[in-house]
């Protein structure tokens, strides 16, 4: 069954060959053995995924049409609302918040018949790309353990390739859920900005955030998105007028253009994650699109202007953790300004501290002209450097990571060293652009490599139609990790 | 030497839309405390704001009766800052793009027409309410307020005086009223002005200004405005300078004291909104609004006196208050009679208004039953004594019209022989009962006619005919 991707496993409990709930208390049983190592799960929701599961299975019995995923477990990283489940992103501060409503995405999973078996764990608020800066502790990487799963969303990224869940949702504000893929060997979609509701998901900056699916292939990611896209009255930001959908035959390579922007590959990168991206391009001329380079304009800002955008946006968003409401406050404080300064001093991670004060410190008056305006206008060149490149490309190919897997704690204390790494993500989510990132080989630790196709607003059905070729052609999403390739 | 008053307003206007401006809950006033909340305006995470188009449309509504532009494409920004009352410690407000832009309003004091410039209006949304509780120390958070929609309409630094400003405030809620888009109720905070001031010689460039709050009434505010302009003078005239600051009003000691300074004062951090898009206003929803502007005060007083006839005088009166000229129209309407609705409503309703204590804003008689009092005296079917005994009983006491005359005998008799042999008996009997007035007037005292008059309608009580007592009066002193 641990072999099975998501659709296929739902057309099997279509099909009687196995029930939901024997499904559900497979994967359950699976988390409980494997999780103590991984650090994937902040919370397994047993009782009430099992509930589900039984309720799921009355209404696949009844004859209820439901969706290509119906039966599923699915689990949700712990910035997602879910009613009733705690929901902290990873932090003290929101440490015992319960949710009194769930995200649309949750409802959404929910209608088509997914059974939501728990949170996923992840870099505090979201903010870092290695998933060890929550108030949970590390996510480990699947294959090798001492090494991180990548972030912010790290713990789905590898409970999805350790197989202690079929699919997952993570979210993207600057490379959250590619990275981690990149580094787990999942796969993973970052979805137009704009095309999956934002509601329930607890903001990191609004205006880059985007839930995604991360799942074993292409087909899963593919099935999870048309889930959770669409409309959403509750946001207003998503102006998609109706949810994808990806027929099985959608895009064919014929004709299409493919970018290679030749200086992602100059200093800074490794060259094994070089090799294996560059012969991911290969592998699309072989399979006859047009593969061509170009140089990538804009690419000194891409980094600067993100964090300037990115922390601005979180200084405020997570200035409502004032100890009043809910979450960790200070027990000890007497005055307004103790509470304040007390429960948010410890309630927050350094990480989560450091942006909060950049962010602070760029819309401050006499720096917001200097920062964030100059900030917003390169976002804004980038926006058109992008619309000028699909004019000549269907799609760009870039490295996710310009490395594999660190080892836990090796980057901790050089906050710029690891804002480096996000130079191929980040502009992305500035131009509110699609990816999907997937992986194209291992390096010489035999850890997961990753690519990501980018494509233009709303270009989801293409960049999955190319994934998909790409998959039918390679093989390395089917490698299981060590960890969790079966209950060791 | 010459000392001129400089004076911009900063007026918040509650509007009275039946939703928040960001969610779907109820903005009625009061409630127990945080029953009118949800998860979006008590800023839980993960919530998003959704924009009610009611109160753009408002806006825009208050926007065009104030000649202002109304800006296309504008814009929502956050206002950063730490306080419980502010559940997201932010309020989204509007700084880059406001909705309404370069305005006016033509207001009259000081026997001179003056127009003042409105510089902008911005939507955004109200705080919360902290309660203390002197008793226990203890401070609780009421939420029902937060997400309430505002508007805030600024002017230019064109006032001069207190009479100006009193005169702006009224015209300006005159015209919220008409739109019907405030309740304009400063006690309970629907319509709040903060009042920037400064002083300087007449002729030089701006003085350093101090903003007044907690100013809850338009006497508070003369009142603040008089004490804030002496005390700046004062400083100015010993040579010293005037501290730009924040002072809060306190009515009943008849002072104001500063609350902080400008320079220390929070750093509001503003940016974009990014869970909101711009708001698009296109020539058809602008058509659409300017077709919904109702007819406006200083119109409604040129078409009374134009078309229906009433006295410039009487519909000063009337359209100070919508109330009052909503009463007047349906009064004018229903009895067919504006010159008598006109004559009614100015002075026998503001009399019981009055004498009742009862303001504007809260008159809600029983037109109908008014309108049939106006139409029978104006066709003369009641006289005057028992109209206003009528409206009285009517208008305090909620009486049946119809019922009350019946039962107290107010309706005119009919100009028949009966009624004419009765007012022939009366007239015999009071001039029987007066011999002495009855020879004054033979004397040539006119005066004793009007006593004798009295006696005789008095006689035939409120169903008297006037008309046929005086004609039968005359003739039997004419005997």
């Amino acid at each position: 069954m641990f072999d099975l991707s998501a659709t296929e496993l739902s057309a099997a409990i279509k099909a009687k060959k196995i029930s939901v709930t024997e499904a559900v208390s497979a994967y359950i049983e699976r988390v409980e053995k494997n999780d103590k190592t991984l650090n994937a799960f902040v919370t397994v929701s047993k009782e009430n995924a099992l509930a589900r599961a039984a309720e799921v299975q009355r209404r696949i019995d009844g004859g209820e049409a439901l969706s290509p995923l119906a039966g599923v477990p699915v689990a949700v990283k712990d910035n997602i609302s879910v009613k009733g489940v705690e929901t902290a992103c990873a932090s003290k501060t929101l440490g015992g918040y319960v949710p009194v409503f769930s995200a649309t995405v949750v409802e959404r999973l929910e209608q088509a018949g997914m059974i939501i078996m728990g949170k996923l764990n992840m870099d505090e608020f979201a903010m870092g790309g290695s998933s060890e800066t929550g108030a949970r502790g590390a996510v480990h990487n699947p294959w090798d353990v001492s090494r991180v799963a990548g972030g912010s969303s790290g713990g789905s990224a590898a409970a999805v390739v350790s197989g202690e869940i079929p699919a997952a949702l993570g979210s993207d504000t600057g490379g959250s859920i590619r990275q981690p893929c990149s580094f787990c060997g999942a796969t993973g979609i970052k979805p137009t900005y704009g095309s999956v509701s934002r509601y329930g998901l607890i903001a990191y900056a609004s205006s880059l955030d985007q839930i995604g699916p991360i799942g074993r292939d292409a087909d899963d990611c593919a099935a999870l998105l048309s889930v959770i896209s669409g409309a959403d009255e509750k946001d207003s930001t998503c102006v998609i007028k109706k949810p994808f959908d990806f027929p099985a035959d959608c895009p064919s390579a014929a004709g299409l253009k493919i970018g290679v922007p030749r200086n992602y590959f100059g200093a800074g990168i490794d060259e094994s994650v070089k090799k294996a991206v560059l012969a991911a391009a290969e592998e699309f001329k072989a399979a006859g699109y047009g593969v061509e380079d170009f140089e990538m304009p804009m690419m000194d800002y891409m980094v600067p202007a993100y964090y300037i955008i990115a922390c601005a946006e979180a200084s405020s968003n997570l200035s409502r953790y004032d100890g009043l409401k809910y979450g960790y406050r200070n027990a000890d404080a007497k005055t307004l300004s103790d509470v304040y300064r007390l429960s948010r001093s410890e309630g927050f991670g350094i990480e989560v501290k450091r942006r909060i004060m950049l962010g602070s410190f760029v819309l401050s008056s006499g720096y917001y002209d200097a920062y964030y305006k100059k900030a917003l206008q390169a976002r804004y060149l980038i926006k058109e450097a992008y619309d000028a490149l699909f004019g000549r490309f269907d799609m760009l190919i870039s490295p996710v990571a310009p490395t594999s897997a660190y080892k836990i704690g090796e980057n901790v204390g050089e906050p710029v060293k690891m804002y480096m790494g996000d130079i191929y993500t980040v502009s992305v989510n500035l131009a509110g652009l699609p990816a999907i990132a997937l992986p194209c080989g291992f390096d010489e630790k035999a850890l997961p490599v990753g690519f990501q196709l980018i494509g233009s607003a709303f270009s989801e059905k293409t960049l999955v139609g190319a994934a998909r070729l790409y998959q039918s052609r390679t093989d390395f999403h089917t490698r299981r990790a060590p960890t969790g390739g079966e209950p060791q | 030497m010459n000392w001129e008053t400089v004076i911009g307003l900063e007026v918040h206007a509650e509007l009275s839309t039946s939703s928040k401006i960001f969610c779907g809950c109820s903005t009625a006033f009061g409630g127990e405390p945080n029953t009118r909340v949800c998860p979006v305006c008590a800023g839980f995470p993960g919530t998003l704001p959704k924009l009610n188009r009611a109160v753009v449309e408002y806006a825009v509504l208050v926007g065009l009766a104030l000649n202002c532009e109304i800006t296309r494409q504008c814009k929502f920004d956050r206002k950063n800052y730490f306080y419980p009352d502010l559940p997201k410690a932010y309020q989204v407000s509007q700084l880059y793009a406001p909705i309404c832009r370069n305005g006016r309003l033509d207001v009259r004091a000081d026997g001179e027409e003056k127009s003042i410039g409105i510089r902008e209006i911005h939507m955004e949304e109200d705080a919360g309410k902290l309660i203390h509780d002197a008793r226990s120390g203890k401070t609780f958070m009421d939420f029902n307020r937060c997400g309430v929609p505002l508007i805030e309409i600024v002017t230019h630094p064109d006032l001069r005086t207190a009479a100006q400003v009193i005169a702006y405030l009224e015209k300006l809620r005159e015209t919220l009223l008409y739109l019907g888009v405030c309740d304009c109720k400063m006690q309970e905070g629907s319509l709040r002005a903060d009042v920037n001031l400064s002083v300087r010689q007449a002729g030089s460039p701006p003085g350093t200004r101090t903003e007044m709050k907690n100013l809850n009434s338009f006497r508070a505010i003369a009142r603040a405005i008089d004490y804030e302009t002496k005390r700046q003078t004062e400083i100015l005239r010993e040579g010293g300078s005037v501290l730009q600051e924040t002072r809060r009003w306190d009515d009943e000691k008849g002072f104001s004291y500063g609350m902080r300074s400008k320079e220390n004062a929070p750093d509001y951090r503003y940016f974009p909104e990014p869970d909101l898009l711009p708001v698009e206003i296109d020539d058809a929803w602008l058509n659409a609004l300017e077709k919904r502007l109702p007819e406006l005060a200083h119109q409604k007083r040129e078409r009374y006196v134009k078309d229906c006839g009433v006295s410039e005088k009487e519909a000063v009166i009337i359209t100070a208050h919508k109330n009052v000229s909503d009463l007047f129209e349906t009064l004018s309407e229903l009895s067919g009679s504006p010159v008598e609705s006109a004559h009614l409503v100015t002075g026998e309703i503001m009399r019981l208004l009055n004498q009742n204590n009862i303001l504007p804003e809260e008159l809600s008689p029983d037109a109908r039953g008014l309108a049939f009092l106006v139409r029978l005296v104006s066709e003369g079917k009641i006289n005057r004594n028992a109209y206003k005994e009528t409206v009285e009983a009517v208008f305090v006491r909620g009486a049946d019209p119809e019922k009350y005359i019946a039962e107290n005998n107010l309706m005119m008799l009919a100009d028949d022989e009966e009624a004419a042999v009765a007012v022939a008996a009366a007239v015999a009997a009071v001039l029987a009962e007066n011999p002495g007035a009855k020879a004054d007037y033979r004397a040539g005292k006119e005066k004793a006619f009007g006593f004798l008059m009295g006696q005789v309608m008095k006689k035939l009580g409120g169903s008297g005919n006037p008309d046929t007592a005086r004609k039968s009066l005359k003739a039997a002193l004419g005997e």
